[in-house]
């Protein structure tokens, strides 16, 4: 009873404020589960807008230190020799928009947002060399766009009308666990008049997340299966294979 | 496009089920045949497939753990393994093992750990695989091909000069008679660069076997892979407890592989004969050597790389 009434407060109160926003957007859903067959995935996001405007859409992995390495050649060979670590690299990254964002996103705002992998806030260490940081971070983002975890191309976000959008999120096999977060953002003139954000989560489910918190809580155990497994499987071949 | 993809709990990454137990089926025929681990070509291997080279190498161990016990099982059934030898050759191979746990260490803070690995690799792989084919050319050019797999060269004075040392022991299922001292030092010295390089070793103590201890090949490939069970189930053990880089799953299907094919191995083996034997393995550690050494050399498509952090970001469920 008490519960039904606060719920209709809250109702009441906040009325007028869901007539008057400008975006309203949802995802598929909220947890990709990888299971034993996982081998990617996709999410569908859609929305509605009040009035004109065009949208952009980011996905971000959760944040993590990352080191990059740069070879050198030593005596003839080519060998790992300088390290830079980046902070703020989200695991995952993707953006999508109705349009070319050079046609009504301005830099400021690209900047403001990270709209883009150029945008990215990767943070290096700041007594390092400023050219040294720029090719650290063109390395950064091309291996990471070699593992499918960052795209530089913009995906489509599609028009339904004038006021219905809907876009498609593709999620790789290799895609790293943790919470994500979906930034949905309405742009006109330059300028940002609606955004909402949806966090999402990567998680493991079933037997793999079992393996792999058994292998993290009982390391010593794991490793003692892990050897027995594989003396007993060879065991098994040569009593099965005898003649 | 993957038949039958197999998410990796561990490697997080999904890769073709069928494809990594025919990949284990190469590395058991190898295994069987040759008695090396096999860890040489099957690290490599998945790192190419795309699972971070920490969780490669260390679930390569396990699989040669498997891989080497089912070979070594068939041996001992067929009466070529050695255990005297082998148990000498893997005690100090344990402390050899132990020991390059610090030469590791001084090595890193020097900062020239990754030019040692690479260098150590590609030395002792092409030499080693020189040294094999051109011996076993000879021999094998020298006598008629029916005659091969019959007598290896025991007549040839080789190991002559071990008899000068201390602690003489006869080693009777290898029909030799050498210091213990010998077995002891070499089991220390491969157990420091094998825990370096992080492989079992097999490559490295064939030859050696062959020609420092002057054994048979009939009973070095047994020996061998006796020792190789051990230090490689050490790997694997430390490796889980240490890092978390062992994957059960990847390993199993490539286990599943491997212990099929390596008594396959074990007799195609035993019909090829020694001479023949040596000249297939020189030319195989030979290509890698080569593979290794154009990749040290030659200047890679991209300087950069991100380097794998063990630790992975927590589950999304955790605040």
């Amino acid at each position: 009873m008490m519960r039904s009434a606060l719920a209709l407060l809250a109702l009441l109160a906040f009325a007028p404020a869901a007539k008057a926003q400008p975006l309203v957007a949802d995802l598929s859903s909220h947890l990709i589960a990888i299971t034993t067959g996982f081998a990617g995935t996709e999410l569908l996001l859609f929305g509605a807008t009040e009035g004109e405007g065009d949208v952009v859409v980011i996905v971000r992995g959760p944040d993590s230190e990352t080191s990059v390495r740069r070879k050198a050649r030593v005596a003839g060979l080519w060998i790992n020799r300088d390290e830079m670590r980046f902070a703020g690299a989200p695991a995952f990254y993707r953006v999508a928009a109705s349009k070319p964002l050079a046609e009504f996103v301005p830099p400021a705002l690209r900047q403001r947002y990270q709209i883009g992998t150029d945008y990215l806030r990767l943070q290096a260490p700041a007594d390092a060399a400023p050219e040294e940081v720029a090719s650290f971070r063109a390395g950064l983002l091309r291996n990471k766009e070699a593992q499918d975890l960052y795209d530089a191309e913009i995906g489509r976000v599609s028009f339904l009308g004038p006021r219905l959008f809907r876009t498609r999120i593709l999620f790789p096999a290799n895609v790293p666990t943790g919470a994500y977060s979906v930034e949905v953002l309405l742009v006109r003139g330059g300028q940002v008049i609606g955004a909402q954000t949806t966090p999402m989560f990567v998680n493991k489910v079933g037997v793999g997340a079992d393996i792999y918190d058994f292998a993290h809580d009982w390391a010593a155990i794991y490793g003692l299966l892990a050897v027995l497994i594989a003396v007993f499987a060879g065991w098994a071949a040569g009593a099965i294979f005898r003649k | 496009m993957a038949l039958l993809p197999v998410y990796l709990p561990l490697a997080e990454t999904a890769i073709d089920g069928l494809l990594l137990v025919a990949i284990g089926a190469g590395v058991g025929l190898m295994s069987g045949m040759f008695g090396v681990g096999g860890g040489f070509l099957v690290t490599p291997m998945l790192i190419f497939l795309g699972v971070p080279p920490p969780i490669a190498a260390a679930t390569g161990a396990n699989t040669v753990v498997a891989s080497s016990a089912a070979g070594a099982i068939a041996h001992w059934r067929r009466g070529t393994l050695d255990l005297k030898m082998g148990t000498l050759l893997l005690v100090g191979g344990l402390a050899g093992s132990g020991a390059s746990v610090w030469v590791f260490g001084w090595l890193t803070k020097l900062g020239q750990i990754d030019l040692v690995v690479a260098l150590c690799y590609v030395v002792l792989l092409g030499g080693v695989g020189i040294l094999m084919f051109a011996e076993s050319l000879r021999a094998m050019l020298a006598k008629p091909a029916k005659a091969v797999a019959a007598k290896p060269a025991a007549s040839k004075p080789r190991g002559q000069w071990l008899r000068g040392l201390p602690w003489q022991m006869r080693f009777p299922k290898s029909g030799i008679e050498t210091s213990a001292l010998a077995p002891l030092v070499l089991g220390i010295f491969i157990g420091v660069l094998t825990g370096l390089m992080g492989v079992g070793g097999g490559f490295l103590l064939v030859p050696a076997m062959i020609y420092l201890l002057a054994m048979p090949t009939a009973t070095v490939v047994g020996t061998s892979l006796f020792q190789i069970v051990f230090v490689s189930a050490n790997v694997t053990f430390l490796q889980a407890v240490s890092h978390q880089t062992v994957d059960i799953v990847l390993a199993g299907l490539l286990i599943a592989g491997s212990v099929v094919a390596a008594p396959l191995g074990a007799r195609l083996g035993a019909k090829l004969g020694a001479a023949r034997l040596r000249v297939l393995l020189a030319l195989l550690v030979l290509a890698v050597a080569g593979q290794l050494g154009y990749g040290l050399v030659e200047r890679p498509d991209d300087l950069y790389s991100i380097r794998f952090d063990v630790a992975p970001p927590p589950q999304g469920e955790t605040p």
